[in-house]
């Protein structure tokens, strides 16, 4: 290559490269600082041994067992809702796609919000239920409203990519698999499934993270009662003001966001299973 | 029968997703303040949101920020995108990878490392750090839109055009941009989506007093949602609504047309 090429690719990444050094990595390296650091800058690693602590340990805890299990359900949910929209026509398919895309442009907020809107105790489903004749139900500010918020806000999360691998594995395959013999719950179970794993590993990763680190969903249908780890990190940097603690805190907390990355790069080399 | 049972599936997931804004949209309706109760048909709310100054000043806020952010991240993604095209292979897999590295981590931690880093440069925190840190988390999803775009067409025809003469810039904004396009326009879309829907970012990198729609709604959760809130969120939906539609239809019957072209 020479220079003069060189120079040229040089400024058209040049702004790219300040970016991700100054929005990505510096601030990646200051939040490790503050976490491994006391207020007078003496390093300790007391911010994330903080974790330990018997509040600490069960928000952690908490926000692991909810955001798993929503996870499931997500794939529970979605795994049938791709296989039948592998065998839609064409046509149909960009529209039916559209339809179950299109809350997830919606804001996020917005459509947690109209959680709380239908579980509140004055709020809708209770409304239905008086006007049916029937005794209230507290609904809202329980771990299966949090729960139901996670997997409402980001089953899209979990359909895209399914689809995505699901339309791309050839008809013939399938043909083949029944031409030897294999029923339909075998070509489910051993041809669809195994050949959508890319998907799967996209589609937990990022209902799973975002399920985990969340502390919106637990605030708005959680009543502020149930606080999960990422409720405990907003309240160290907000109301708190523990920035060393809250960083810790956060560290290790992205250990099991670093984990779900390696499983992507394990399982997902080609990003067959991307969300765009 | 198997075909009834999917069909009965493919709705119920459609319920699933579609009730709970469907609810808001019929509660914006409502004459009432009640959210289990109807109490007849009124627009009042609708008149009572375009005069609410917080919303108002909540919704230029966030098409400002919006705007700025998905035009700098265009331009600075596309760039990015044609100069990673061009390295050496190790090189460009270095760089893809760090461009995954805001798309993977939770937002949460995305806010809070940009805020500590303000923080610690002394700048402070206003609208001006929530429009950097939404460009950090846009340029991701423009080279993301616009890479398979530049994969497909290569560099043949930029070469060519090199060697009938014309000069690198000439050749950059007449052959190269025109060619990328479609990868740009929907890189730019998505980024002034994901800037407009952003609130976890916002909500650690703003200034005092500087709200966006989402922060807007979150502080008003917590004092009681009313139901302008409803309002604004039927409007909210149609408006996606009517872009995704058109965003969808148009590349569409480009593609269209220039295959009538072709045949």
């Amino acid at each position: 290559m020479s220079r003069n090429k060189q120079l040229r690719n040089l400024s058209l990444s040049g702004p790219y490269l300040f970016w991700i050094i100054g929005g990505t990595l510096i601030p990646l390296v200051m939040m490790l600082w503050y976490g491994l650091t006391a207020d007078d800058g003496s390093f300790t690693l007391a911010n994330v041994l903080a974790i330990g602590e018997p509040g600490h340990a069960k928000a952690l805890g908490q926000a692991l067992l909810y955001s798993a299990i929503s996870t499931v359900i997500c794939f529970l949910l979605a795994f049938p809702l791709a296989v039948i929209l592998r065998k839609s026509k064409m046509g149909v398919k960009g529209f039916i796609l559209f339809v179950f895309i299109l809350p997830m442009w919606m804001n996020f907020l917005l459509r947690t919000m109209a959680w709380q809107v239908l579980l509140e105790k004055g709020g809708v489903i209770n409304g239905v239920l008086t006007w049916m004749g029937l005794p209230r139900m507290r609904l809202i500010n329980t771990p299966g409203a949090i729960i139901m918020g996670m997997v409402y806000d980001f089953l899209p999360f979990m359909i895209m990519p399914l689809y995505n691998v699901m339309s791309k594995i050839e008809n013939s395959v399938i043909e083949a698999a029944k031409d030897l013999g294999a029923s339909d719950w075998q070509v489910l179970y051993k041809v669809l499934l195994p050949l959508s794993v890319p998907g799967i590993v996209s589609g937990v990763t990022m209902v799973f993270v975002p399920a985990l680190t969340t502390f919106v969903i637990s605030n708005m249908l959680g009543g502020g009662k149930i606080f999960l780890i990422g409720n405990v990190i907003e309240h160290e940097f907000t109301v708190g003001d523990n920035w060393h603690l809250g960083a810790g805190l956060s560290l290790v907390m992205m250990v099991f966001i670093l984990i779900s990355m390696a499983f992507i790069a394990k399982f997902d080399k080609n990003g067959e299973g991307n969300l765009i | 029968m198997k075909k009834t049972l999917n069909r009965i599936y493919l709705v119920l997931i459609i319920i699933f997703l579609y009730a709970p804004i469907l609810t808001l949209m019929v509660l914006s309706f409502n004459n009432g303040r009640s959210m289990g109760k109807w109490t007849g048909f009124s627009l009042h709310w609708y008149a009572e949101m375009f005069e609410d100054e917080n919303i108002m000043d909540a919704l230029r806020n966030t098409l400002i920020i919006a705007l700025i952010a998905s035009v700098v991240s265009t331009i600075i993604g596309t760039a990015a995108t044609v100069a990673i095209q061009r390295m050496k292979p190790r090189t460009r897999n270095i760089l893809l990878g760090a461009n995954n590295i805001p798309l993977l981590n939770a937002d949460i931690v995305t806010g809070i490392s940009l805020m500590l880093m303000f923080v610690a440069f002394g700048i402070t925190l206003s609208m001006g750090t929530v429009i950097l840190a939404h460009i950090t988390f846009c340029i991701p999803y423009v080279i993301l839109s616009v890479l398979p775009r530049a994969r497909e067409i290569g560099s043949n025809s930029y070469e060519a055009a090199l060697d009938l003469g014309a000069t690198p810039m000439y050749a950059f904004f007449k052959v190269t941009l025109p060619e990328l396009k479609p990868g740009i326009i929907s890189g730019f879309l998505l980024a002034f989506t994901m800037s407009v829907d952003d609130f976890i970012v916002t909500h650690f990198t703003r200034g005092a007093g500087v709200n966006t729609l989402s922060t807007m709604i979150y502080g008003s959760v917590k004092i009681g949602i009313r139901p302008t809130i409803y309002a604004l969120s039927t409007i909210v939906f149609l408006t996606v609504l009517v872009l995704l539609i058109v965003a969808n239809v148009i590349p569409a019957r480009a593609e269209k047309r220039r295959k009538e072209k072709d045949a």
